[in-house]
């Protein structure tokens, strides 16, 4: 494992240390701040402030003029701590934080105020109100500016290695993607051949392309690229460590070893599988009635039943209902292909799918479909309310199109199951400690925004681990996830926020609850040792485990500090000191 | 520093060119329009879990344009393509702005001031602007433009009231069209779509009609940040909209029109409804539909929580035709495939999910890149290479390969951002 190693953002000036000298820079931003404020007025109030020693209007704080104007009161007046009123932290924080470090002030010693969409926009009816609000608002910066503390940056050294598991479709092009890339990654797959689902299946949508022509031809890119390692019939059963520095144990399966794997990210990849429909129409007890899957197989081996005059597809099985409420995406596309294929090996085969709503979205599916009721495939759609029966070989639907009933005989039955998690997903996922949704189906970190990644730093997602996912679709992922992988590995290292949790290990009295919320898995809990330890050497164990932060995965949420029963857990830059000041800022007038 | 070009500041041009700085590469970031933030910036809220757009993308501009890899190009096309994978050379030109960029600050005396108001594109003209304006209230950068169409000072010679105005100094009526090489290893085209023109489907009267709208001019009346303050007002008399009829595959699935599912648009009518129930808990929406299609994580949840919860009808049958009474109010006229006869529904206020179709120069920039479009002018790519055009070195994502959500637009950014680095950096 690497080290942190701390760095001092800036040599602290002797300033920083002595009693606080705040500057206060109230901007106009044009009319949009002192077109409803009372601008005189704030700075008028500002300068009567204890520690206060410079306070001044500015027509655009942002501008050129203005960040000059803020190094060089920073220089003549001894400022220690900065605090801007003005717009919104979400644009501007980080351009005044540059410029108070450009003037040799650690950029945590710097405050903003937001008086513009906070306080002038919201109340732009009523001047001496907002006015008010706004002198409220700046007394309470100021009150926490004077209990700033410089705070340091640590930076984290990164292994340009990556692990991936699962050895399908998905896998191996982000293997191939983060190879070519010249990094180092060892694919990890369970089952004793790489391939994943697509290795059992005939012909892909909507190309009628050779999946086995495809699975052959990756397996041999990835077999003979010198930067992937592969792992065949192999678990991971144990995952430490942290983005940039993880450690993963494969365990193979068939002889019982343990393989130790360093990486800087790791991508899940580890695909679905397709529901067996137990139980329903006589699954598993009449040998006409099978999957989709299955249907591929038997197509693959050739081994279609003759003479076949009747197929039957229902869609939506074991899908859209009380317990798997999802649509399984890729079952509408499958059965279309399927029965086009069965059509064409038998213009005479009757082939019927029973469906709800055919899935076919995007430019290229809805010509798919269409395609297939020219050949003669005959779509019945039903609804939930009267499902299809089966009664003395014969499937019964109320064709709501028609408003008919019909009783269709058939050779052969076909029910189109929505891909399910594979059942150690949940298993995986705690190794990883990385959320799962109620299905099972691995979480991503923001639904719209990132689709690829987990919340917690270093480990992405591709593919059907995530939700069932086209073939176009998982090697988008899967090129995705080794993009947002590649951002850390091809970085010497990482830094980390100063504004972070901390832990004072003498009030910390173990209890986890810490841990247990932290969304980012940035809290691990060691053990404490007896004296100081210089010589390196082990030291006498106390049995007493503590919080410790990793700095570099803490995003400064201050959850924990939240949930500390004892205090211990700090959020710094926004201590409880600093907070209790605000508020008794805010309660003084 | 090896360079690379993306064409297109939304989304997926922001995910692309920042997974692509992150990676160590220079990003040229090129945006026709004056800021970046594409048609996610024009949308309330996002499918499904209601997150406001803005507030999720704006972070993702910002840290766009305070990337220390990241150029800014915006207000700028490309005008031409030449060599070859790895040693592309670009021509950009910047139009004129005729604001220092350097200086602008985007605080708006200069707008609040300007005589001249035109329709504002941003809210698809449902309210004016004045001819300088700012994109839209979080633009990236938050720089003033002047339409030169509509200036008189441009146009005449007269006024100049802005400049006067400006105490920033940053009005400039001489600034030139600028033109700039750029020496790039791969190229990521991401320049979004269009939504099809009602108006050709002349059974629902879309122009005629004030109150039958489109789902884009939907999103910026339900706006916080749109014209009516995120009222749902109607457009021709300003009363609450509480029966709500959501028109589906309005020019999609048609073969007179647009062959192809839009993909979309199944889900965001259905927030559409959700939104206006949150609003006014005595809307009601009913939402006409071919096949209801959402099969995205949690999709199909969120359509069957919109039922159950918020007050919408999901009807099967396809609108024939959107009629209007003597108030104004369109009846919405459409056969019900249960029983299939004829039905109708008088609504306050119909609302048209118009296909996404290829951005209105498609076909040019195709030109330019030397790259093929599909029988669509969606750009193309093969099954096993998706982001892949047919020229090596220029990949493609998000709405310019066909209709996709904004997960799939970003892990497309990703994915030809994975593509382009292997290229520049190979």
């Amino acid at each position: 494992m690497a080290m942190f190693r701390s760095i001092m953002q800036n040599l602290e000036p002797a300033s920083e240390r002595q009693a606080p000298r705040i500057g206060v820079f109230i901007c106009h931003c044009g009319h949009n701040i002192a077109g409803y404020l009372n601008i005189p007025e704030l700075v008028e109030s500002v300068q009567k402030l204890p520690q206060v020693v410079f306070a001044k209007d500015s027509l655009f704080a942002c501008s050129d003029a203005g960040l000059r104007e803020i190094r060089a009161a920073i220089a003549e007046h001894e400022l220690n701590r900065v605090v801007v009123a003005s717009c919104t932290p979400r644009t501007h924080e980080q351009l005044f934080q540059a410029t108070c470090e450009e003037a040799g002030l650690n950029r945590y010693l710097f405050e903003f105020v937001n008086i513009r969409d906070q306080c002038s926009w919201v109340h732009m009816d009523n001047t001496e109100r907002a006015t008010k609000k706004a002198s409220g608002l700046i007394r309470m910066g100021v009150a926490k500016a004077a209990l700033l503390e410089p705070l340091e940056e640590t930076e984290l050294s990164v292994l340009p290695a990556a692990a991936i598991i699962g050895g399908g479709i998905a896998g191996m092009t982000a293997a191939l993607s983060l190879a070519r890339r010249g990094f180092v990654v060892t694919l990890i797959e369970r089952e004793p051949e790489l391939g994943g689902i697509v290795r059992h299946l005939h012909k892909l949508y909507p190309s009628c392309a050779e999946a086995q022509s495809l699975v052959k031809r990756l397996v041999t890119q990835v077999s003979e690229h010198p930067h992937i390692e592969v792992l065949v019939s192999s678990e991971v059963s144990q995952v430490e460590g942290y983005i940039g520095n993880f450690e993963l144990v494969a365990h193979n399966i068939l002889f019982g070893m343990d393989l130790t794997i360093p990486a800087g990210a790791i991508i899940v990849a580890t695909g679905a599988d397709e529901l067996k429909p137990a139980g329903l129409y006589a699954y598993g007890e009449d040998p006409r009635v099978i999957t989709q899957l299955e249907l591929e197989q038997l197509l693959v081996a050739d081994a279609i039943p003759t003479p076949l005059l009747t197929v039957v597809m229902v869609q939506c099985v074991g899908a859209r209902n009380e317990t798997t409420s999802y649509c399984g995406r890729t079952c509408c596309l499958t059965a279309i292909k399927n029965a086009m294929l069965l059509k064409t090996r038998d213009p005479k085969t009757e082939v019927y799918v029973l469906y709800r709503d055919i899935e076919v979205h995007g430019t290229h599916f809805e010509d798919y479909y269409t395609d297939a009721r020219n050949l003669g495939v005959i779509f019945t759609r039903y609804t939930p309310d009267a499902p299809p029966e089966v009664t003395d070989g014969r499937v019964l639907v109320y064709d709501e199109l028609l408003g008919a009933h019909l009783a269709i005989p058939y050779d052969l039955m076909v029910l189109s199951t929505p891909l399910v998690p594979h059942p150690r997903s949940r298993e995986l996922a705690q190794m990883l400690k990385v959320p799962v949704d109620e299905y099972g189906f691995f979480l991503e970190a923001h639904v719209k925004l990132r689709p690829l990644d987990f919340a917690t730093d270093g480990i992405y997602l591709c593919g059907s681990a995530h939700w069932p996912a086209h073939l176009d679709e998982a090697i988008i992922q899967a090129s995705g996830a080794a993009a947002r992988a590649a951002t850390i590995l091809s970085k010497d290292q990482i830094h980390s926020s100063g504004a972070v949790s901390t832990v004072n290990e003498y009030l910390c009295r173990g209890c986890k609850r810490c841990a247990d919320l932290c969304e980012f898995g940035a809290i691990e809990f060691v053990e404490l040792e007896k004296g100081l330890n210089l010589l390196g050497q082990p030291g006498e164990r106390t049995g007493r485990s503590v919080a410790r932060v990793n700095p570099v995965l803490c995003k400064g949420c201050g959850a924990c500090a939240v949930v500390c029963p004892t205090c211990a857990m700090q959020a710094s830059h926004f201590t409880s000191q600093q907070v209790t000041a605000m508020v008794q800022a805010a309660l003084g007038d | 520093v090896k360079e690379v070009l993306v064409i297109g500041g939304g989304i997926a041009g922001i995910q692309a060119a920042l997974d692509l700085a992150e990676q160590g590469l220079r990003v040229h970031l090129v945006e026709r329009l004056p800021s970046i933030g594409g048609r996610m910036a024009q949308l309330d809220k996002t499918f499904p879990t209601n997150d406001c757009s803005t507030c999720i993308l704006s972070p993702k501009m910002v840290d766009c344009a305070r990337h220390p890899n990241v150029i800014l190009h915006t207000y700028s096309e490309v005008q031409s393509v030449r060599g070859e994978a790895g040693a592309f050379v670009v021509e950009t030109v910047r139009n004129p702005r005729y604001v220092d960029e350097d200086r602008c600050t985007g605080c708006g005396d200069c707008a609040r001031k300007c005589p001249r108001q035109v329709p504002d594109p941003f809210n698809i003209g449902l309210n004016q602007r004045r001819a300088i304006y700012l994109h839209f209230p979080q633009a990236v950068p938050m720089v003033m433009t002047i339409d030169p169409e509509h200036c008189t000072y441009l146009t005449k010679g007269k006024c100049g009231l802005c400049q006067m105005i400006c105490q920033a100094e940053a009005i400039d009526f001489d600034q030139q069209a600028q033109e700039t090489k750029l020496e790039v290893g791969a190229i990521v085209v991401a320049t979004g779509y269009d939504f099809y023109d009602p108006t050709s489907i002349s059974q629902y009267h879309y122009h005629t009609y004030p109150n039958v709208i489109t789902a884009l001019e939907y999103e910026r009346l339900i706006s916080a940040s749109g014209p009516t303050g995120g009222h749902l007002r109607r457009p021709s008399d300003g009363k609450p909209a509480t029966k709500l009829g959501f028109v589906q595959c309005t020019g999609s699935r048609h073969v007179q029109h647009n062959r192809y599912c839009s993909t979309v648009c199944c889900v965001h009518s259905t927030k559409e409804a959700v939104l206006a129930w949150e609003h006014n808990r005595d809307t009601h929406s009913y939402i006409f539909y071919t096949d209801l299609r959402g099969s995205g994580k949690g999709f199909r949840e969120y359509m069957d929580r919109a039922e159950q919860k918020y007050a919408t009808t999901f009807v099967r049958g396809r609108v024939a035709q959107i009629l209007e009474d003597p108030e104004q109010n369109p009846i919405i006229k459409y056969e019900d495939a249960l029983t299939s006869r004829p039905q109708q529904l008088k609504v306050d206020l119909a609302v048209l999910a118009t296909s996404l179709v290829p951005r209105f120069d498609a076909p040019q920039l195709a030109d330019t890149l030397d790259i093929e479009l599909d029988e669509f002018g969606f750009v193309q790519t093969e099954l096993f290479s998706p982001n892949d055009t047919s020229r090596p070195g220029v990949f493609a994502c998000g709405c310019c390969l066909g209709p996709a959500d904004i997960p799939q637009s970003v892990a497309q950014a990703s994915a030809a951002a994975a593509r382009a680095a292997e290229i520049a950096l190979g």
